[in-house]
């Protein structure tokens, strides 16, 4: 089909005219991008979700003992400093070139930043107010996601922002294990020098890293109604 | 399991070592890189954050280029630059092939941290400080030299080693379009199935970064003209207060 294409006129994405913005690309190969990115969105969501099953019960157990704390914190350091193309590589013996290698990368980096997001969160709620809450009757259970949770949710919101948006940069760097999503296609952009199927990912990319930005800003909107006026 | 013992038989052959595409070689040309992109981004980010913190303008700016470096991959940033016809993936000096794409991308990621912190670093001076400095009639260079900088430097300091760390990495990815540095190790064992070649190159890769970070913790300290302030946000490892904000990994 190509052929039939360029031998009437070259289309703006063959090899001779080879243009950055082709919008002729994404209509022939729409298919094979929306599988790029529905990929790509899928190990994003997996890992943010990941990290954040992980991070509450460690942020809720290192809030009770301040060693465990350190350890947390320092280990997150560390692991961060880790560049990810490093990372991914240490995780193959144990999963294998699957999606769950980056899956697990990726959800690590992202429990370095909700934990120490979460544990902020925890240590914002003035204890005036959890003093009030005792006075109330609440119990342990009760206070924390009655009164707890809540206010510590602006803080640790932000934290996960910055966690899915840096997921989803992150996530293009799975394509050493082929599984990238949209990286796997710039992957293959830079081996056939493809500008267009190159440029169309990189865009697409940052796109869906200010959309996921926007949706958790609603949602933090939604969640905590009471920190509107405030602002 | 097998895979650890052959990585580490990959590890102790003297001949990965040596050569064009040994260790040495691939982890010279890699310090070299970071080098060379970290001291041309704090030349150019920092006297203009340093500037905008202490004039205390520009802010919305400052903070938000953070934001926006973590949005955009590493990656995609790497490969536009060298599918560009400028600058390309043609050899540059004593940094190999795609040298200058790379540097330029480089210290395109080092910016935000950097930017960031110094800015946030003036700001964060005590008013009260800038006023009693005032009052002894130090003139605004003085001001700026003996008073702000250095109350401003362990902040400064630690966004130079997160831009550090960043650079680090994005210099590793380098090698996923074909770049110099040791990432290139880890992309041909992976190229040629050869998992223990890329284990080897990633256990390297990790070792040289924690390395980096302790040196960069310890310079962190060293500047610090109170460094006994329990201050939490003047602490390194437990930087908390603008952890959540600053210290994320970029898109790298």
């Amino acid at each position: 089909m190509t052929l039939l294409v360029s031998a009437a006129e070259p289309s703006c994405y063959s090899r001779f005219v080879n243009e950055w913005f082709c919008w002729q690309y994404v209509d022939d190969r729409r298919g094979q991008i929306i599988d790029a990115l529905l990929e790509h969105v899928a190990i994003t969501v997996a890992a943010l979700l990941l990290g954040v099953l992980l991070a509450f019960p460690l942020a809720l157990l290192a809030r009770r003992h301040t060693r465990l704390e350190s350890m947390v914190l320092g280990f997150s350091a560390g692991l961060y400093t880790i560049p990810s193309l490093a990372l991914l590589p240490l995780l193959v013996p144990f999963t294998g070139l699957a999606p769950a290698t980056v899956v697990i990368g990726l959800g690590l980096y992202a429990l370095t930043i909700l934990v120490r997001a979460l544990l902020d969160g925890l240590r914002s709620v003035p204890d005036d107010v959890r003093e009030a809450a005792r006075g109330l009757g609440y119990g342990r259970a009760r206070m924390l996601t009655r009164i707890e949770l809540p206010l510590a949710l602006p803080v640790a919101m932000a934290g996960l922002r910055v966690a899915a948006v840096s997921t989803i940069a992150l996530t293009t760097v799975g394509t050493l294990v082929s599984y990238g999503g949209l990286g796997d296609l710039i992957s293959h952009g830079v081996q056939r020098d493809f500008r267009a199927e190159l440029m169309t990912a990189a865009v697409l990319c940052v796109v869906l890293a200010l959309l996921l930005d926007v949706v958790l800003v609603v949602v933090q909107r939604v969640l905590t109604p009471w920190t509107q006026g405030a602002r | 399991m097998e895979l650890f013992a052959e990585t580490w038989h990959y590890l102790l052959d003297a001949d990965n070592w040596s050569g064009g595409g040994g260790f040495v070689a691939r982890l010279l040309e890699q310090l070299l890189l970071t080098a060379t992109a970290l001291v041309a981004a704090m030349l150019l980010g920092l006297p203009l954050a340093l500037w905008l913190g202490h004039v205390g303008r520009g802010g919305f700016l400052a903070v938000n280029v953070s934001n926006v470096g973590r949005a955009v991959p590493t990656f995609a940033l790497l490969a536009l630059l060298v599918a560009a016809d400028w600058p390309g993936s043609a050899d540059f000096g004593p940094y190999g092939r795609a040298g200058l794409a790379t540097l330029i991308a480089l210290v395109l990621f080092a910016l935000p941290p950097l930017i960031t912190n110094g800015y946030v670093a003036m700001r964060e001076v005590p008013k009260d400080v800038l006023e009693a400095a005032d009052g002894m009639g130090m003139s605004e260079g003085q001001r700026f030299w003996r008073v702000e900088l250095p109350l401003a430097l362990p902040v400064v300091a630690s966004g130079v080693r997160l831009a550090l760390v960043q650079v680090w990495a994005t210099a590793t990815i380098a090698a996923l379009v074909a770049g110099p540095g040791l990432g290139r190790i880890i992309t041909e064992g992976f190229a040629r199935n050869d998992y223990a070649q890329g284990m080897a190159g990633a256990v390297v890769v990790a070792l040289v970064a924690l390395v980096l970070e302790l040196a960069a913790a310890t310079l962190q300290r060293a500047v610090d003209p109170m460094p006994q302030s329990p201050s939490p946000d003047r602490d390194d490892a437990l930087s908390v207060r603008s952890a959540t904000v600053t210290e994320a990994p970029t898109g790298g």
